[in-house]
């Protein structure tokens, strides 16, 4: 008898996980997919959001996604100085290649370890008071710590299409990707388009954080979980397309939880950075890149 | 002046006696000025740094107690420890260097089965008796004599976490038949789990389930509805503490309600866990070496020592009960100690023959060292959760949440039973 | 030719001294710490084949490096050959492992490449975990050979890693001086321009990663005997990854002599870090080195001796 319920409730886990997986990306999509910077550093972001959060909430009570949703603002200007210094040692020079992968390796590792020797290697969780509550449809049950960031997920995703698509700004960025001496033509600085685009990947990276930490508990290391995923999606999806993105990360949140109720969770992680190297290998433009 | 040859020879005698007892003094004060240097390894940073840094807050507690109390031989003891990272390839250097370099008398090991491994080789080829500080069966391979470990897992380390709890669900009546086995592709996990197999052949289960997640997992809800499809009466999870906190959260969502649930899940004894958690932890039957019951807090010593180590943890930043570890790193000083004044000497071999021989008084109670260096008789426990209301720390710190189960000589409350008995 | 007959003299040279050293038997401890910073100097040395001459970043390392420590740990627990036979076949294997690698991405841009080098590792690291055979999860032991020369293993593991590092820094310098090093700064400077101009460009990265991935293996292959206890977590670990790109780019990444510094100079800070400060602050030192370094010292410090010297 074939376990109709099991694969049900797998899909629509691999689903959930998906939406999350895609505001994960977000970030990557646009900084590494627009702009063509391969921020390494994202992971460490995500993160470092994830700690803020979880500080806010164990000291004032507030709850997680709030939380991220406040810091947002911060974590654009550290995003934009990030950027600054990385365009003034490596993009005005125009040595990004090596060095700039350098740079942003080394950021990670000073982010990963400083949260390190100010939070320890402790498991840190958060608490909401929706956590550990589910509900039931049809017989497929659906935890609220999955609902929740998912549907903030898709609402982030669905939010950066749209200034992508309709803002003056969201043009301008999708504009510098394409031709930045014509972008320089109409009138617009590409420097600070950039700067506004990278500040908005970090943003991003900082609140797909908060929902992270409400899944499940983060220490440091936690960010080489994600750096595979991050890029896997990004790549898969196809560089620079916010939907692609979206259609990537259900298909690995699918993948992965698939992997994890049928064939036992060992291989699913694998299997995921192995549709990244197929992908690379068979179709590099990623399923809906230019 | 009559004799003056009698004159010389009374100052020359006096001259020479003064000296043989300046001589006498000094070397004896230089002896008990020289230290009594004991050198280790320890996780103060990684993956095992939550255990290893109380660890070592307990160690220099004894270290303070000893000397206290006048040092061991007459010496005051001091400690030389490196950071060990949680990775074995710093072992070879640091107590290379402790040995060759530091020059100390005596060495411990670090923390966790990975960190005495390397250790092993090392300790053999220079003769040196190794005091081993929670390693799973690290010695089976060398079966080297002069190696002792206070975790109490007793002759046969690979089932000591899950026999208790699989001799548990035996006793009880209707006697459950199913089982779902789950565990972290990780060095614990993997001992535990293969011990739990040998259990379940052993007891006559039925193995419904078998499979091991990657660490770094994400979501259990999948692992865990798959468990629950089973419909296994006995689910076993090995785990360490993020999976631990992760599968927990999982079962109540999913509402996985076995007959008895829980087994080798480290991670949940941790304060913080149990403060997070709250509740949630409640029915959970899981090993543990130590809880705040009776038969452990009638140890002589061992409220002196929480007392001490609870004052300092604060500000150590480490788990402020110690409910876990720390009163064992206590209990391998305390060995090693009186193993010294034993023996009256430094002399590895001497030390090893006397620990081997004694049954030793520790704060965690009589310690007797059998076969290949482990405990002559385990004494994993099993323990309960129960009653867990909140999550307010101080209903920890006394006994009655986390009752005793097995072993007979420390039970200190019945089972729940089922577990879903317990989460009402 | 006199240039290379006097490198082939400088390396015999050095392993003599080697040997010499080892032979004095002074204090264990020396051995210990000389043979980490010894098999940098063969990492760093490594990374900079693909990294600083042919300009693609490889952050899978710690990949190369265990699938070398664990061909080694295979043959032990099967046939135990003599130690010469592991480090080759560690460095074979990392080596077809490199050509793999190249043989799938090199086809793209440069950071798809470094991309999938970070998925290799985790990749890796999963299959070797569900691998009973060589210890999965739990780790291996790994009982040293008896008998060795030098009276202790530990000293002749040393000298052996002094002939490896003179074989790797002399593999280097003559890639460097030759014209597969000119094919591959060309391809560095501008990938498109080299191909017009007829550089047979993919074949020359993958010959960088192949040697790369080597000479990576051929430093792992040693390890198990080393420390005597291997397991996925240590074995994979990201500090193989920072330093072998942070030594390189203190040490400088246009010539052989950089690695050669970064691992000298990076190396012995962490170990002696190790038994003084004795924490992450180690790490941190080393994130924020390389930052600094990578933004104010793009060249190394032999771009700053060359400064110094004049333009």
């Amino acid at each position: 008898m074939f376990p109709w319920d099991l694969l049900a409730n797998a899909l629509v886990a691999g689903l959930l996980l998906g939406g999350v997986y895609a505001a994960v990306s977000l970030g990557v999509s646009i900084i590494f997919g627009l702009l063509d910077i391969a921020n390494i550093a994202q992971p460490a972001f995500l993160i470092l959001g994830a700690y803020a959060v979880y500080v806010v909430n164990t000291g004032f009570g507030v709850d997680p996604i709030l939380a991220g949703l406040l810091f947002t603002p911060v974590f654009y200007l550290l995003g934009a100085a990030v950027y600054r210094v990385y365009y003034g040692s490596f993009e005005r020079r125009g040595e990004e290649a090596l060095r700039g992968l350098v740079f942003f390796f080394g950021l990670l590792f000073i982010i990963e370890v400083s949260l390190s020797i100010k939070f320890g290697v402790d498991y840190r969780l958060v608490q909401a008071g929706y956590l550990g509550k589910s509900f039931e449809i049809g017989g497929i049950g659906i935890a609220y710590r999955l609902l929740v960031p998912c549907l903030v997920g898709l609402a982030m995703t669905l939010a950066l299409h749209l200034f992508l698509g309709r803002s003056f700004y969201g043009r301008a960025i999708m504009a510098v990707s394409q031709d930045r001496l014509a972008l320089r033509l109409m009138g617009a600085d590409p420097v600070h388009i950039k700067t506004v685009a990278f500040g908005i990947g970090i943003a991003a990276a900082s609140l797909a954080g908060a929902l992270i930490i409400t899944i499940t508990p983060v220490i440091p290391s936690s960010d080489r979980d994600y750096i595979g995923r991050m890029f896997a999606i990004t790549v898969l999806g196809g560089m620079g397309s916010i939907g692609g993105t979206l259609v990537a990360a259900i298909i690995l949140g699918v993948v992965e939880s698939l992997m994890s109720t049928f064939f036992g969770p060992s291989w699913s992680q694998a299997v995921s950075f192995g549709i990244l190297l197929t992908a690379l290998a068979v179709r590099p433009s990623g399923l809906f890149g230019r | 002046m009559r004799q003056p040859w009698r004159r010389s020879f009374i100052t020359g005698a006096l001259a020479g006696a003064l000296t043989v007892v300046l001589v006498l003094t000094t070397a004896f004060v230089a002896l008990a000025a020289d230290p009594i240097k004991i050198g280790f390894g320890m996780a103060l940073t990684g993956g095992l740094s939550a255990n290893g840094k109380p660890a070592l807050l307990a160690i220099q507690i004894w270290k303070d107690d000893i000397n206290k109390k006048g040092g061991l031989l007459g010496r005051q003891v001091e400690l030389v420890f490196y950071d060990d990272q949680t990775n074995p390839a710093t072992v070879p250097g640091i107590y290379t260097k402790l040995l060759d370099v530091d020059k100390v008398d005596l060495i411990i090991s670090g923390y966790g089965t990975n960190l005495i491994a390397p250790l092993l080789p090392i300790a053999i080829e220079r003769k040196l008796t190794l005091m081993g500080m929670f390693g799973l069966a690290n010695n089976e391979k060398y079966q080297y004599p002069n190696y002792f470990q206070i975790q109490p897992a007793g002759p046969d380390p690979q089932i000591s976490t899950a026999i208790g709890f699989f001799e548990l669900a035996a006793k009880q009546t209707p006697k459950p038949q199913t089982v779902a086995l789950v565990g972290a592709d990780a060095e614990y996990p993997q001992n535990a789990l293969v011990g739990a197999r040998d259990l379940v052949k052993k007891f006559g289960f039925k193995t419904l389930y078998d499979k091991t997640y990657p660490p770094n997992t994400v979501d259990y809800t999948p692992i865990v509805r798959a468990i629950k499809a089973t419909n296994a009466d006995i689910v076993f999870v090995a785990s360490y503490p993020p999976d631990s906190v992760g599968m927990l959260r999982a079962a109540h969502e999913v509402g996985l309600q076995p007959k008895i649930f829980g087994g080798g899940m480290v991670g949940l004894m941790f304060t913080s866990v149990m403060t997070s958690m709250g509740s949630a932890l409640n029915g959970v039957v899981n090993y543990d070496f130590w809880a705040p019951e009776p038969a452990f807090m009638a140890i002589p010593g061992i409220k002196e020592f929480l007392k001490d180590y609870q004052a300092r943890a604060e500000k150590a930043g480490v788990d402020p009960l110690g409910y876990y570890l720390p009163p064992y790193s206590y209990a391998l000083m305390q060995v090693l100690g009186q193993a010294v004044e034993g023996t009256k000497g430094l002399d590895q071999q001497k030390i090893a023959d006397y620990i081997r021989a004694t049954e030793f008084n520790t704060i965690v109670g009589k310690v007797k060292f059998g076969k290949n260096g482990e405990w002559a008789k385990g004494r994993t426990l099993m323990v309960q959760y129960q009653k867990i209301q909140g999550s307010s720390v101080d209903q920890f710190r006394g006994p009655g949440k986390k009752v005793v189960l097995w072993p007979d000589e420390f039970k200190s409350g019945s089972i729940i039973y089922p577990y879903a008995a317990a989460l009402k | 030719m006199p240039q290379a007959a006097r490198a082939l003299l400088a390396g015999l040279v050095v392993v003599g001294l080697g040997i010499f050293i080892a032979s004095l038997r002074i204090n264990p401890y020396l051995y210990f710490a000389g043979y980490v910073i010894l098999q940098y100097i063969v990492i760093a040395t490594a990374w900079n084949i693909l990294g600083g001459y042919a300009g693609y970043v490889n952050f899978g390392t710690p990949a190369f490096f265990a699938m070398g420590a664990y061909t080694a740990v295979f043959l032990i627990q099967t046939m135990r050959p003599p130690l010469p036979v592991l480090i080759l076949a560690g460095g074979l294997v990392s080596a077809l492992l490199g050509l793999a690698i190249g043989y799938l991405t090199l086809r793209l841009r440069g950071t798809f490449f470094s991309i999938a080098t970070l998925a290799l590792s985790i990749v890796l690291q999963t299959m070797i975990i569900n691998w009973e055979f060589v210890g999965g999860s739990r780790g291996l032991s790994v009982i040293r050979p008896s008998g060795p020369p030098f009276g202790n293993y530990v000293t002749f593991l040393f000298t052996v890693m002094v002939l490896l590092a003179v074989v790797a820094v002399t593999a280097a310098r003559f890639i460097e001086r030759s014209w597969v090093g000119r094919g591959l700064a060309a391809l560095r400077d501008n990938e498109e321009a080299a191909e017009c101009m007829g550089v047979p460009t993919l074949r020359l990265k993958l010959f960088a990663t192949t040697v790369s991935g080597f000479l990576l293996g051929v430093a792992g292959a040693p390890f198990p005997y080393y420390v005597t206890f291997v397991e996925p977590n240590s074995a994979f670990s990201l500090d193989y990854a920072v330093n072998a790109l942070a030594m390189p780019m203190i040490g400088g990444t246009t010539s052989w002599v950089g690695p050669v510094i970064g691992a000298v100079l990076l190396g012995s800070a962490q170990q002696l870090a190790t038994v003084t400060i004795s924490s992450e602050m180690n790490l941190f030192i080393v994130g924020v080195v390389l930052v600094a370094f990578v933004v104010a010292a793009p060249e190394g410090i032999l771009g700053l001796v060359r400064r110094l010297r004049g333009r």
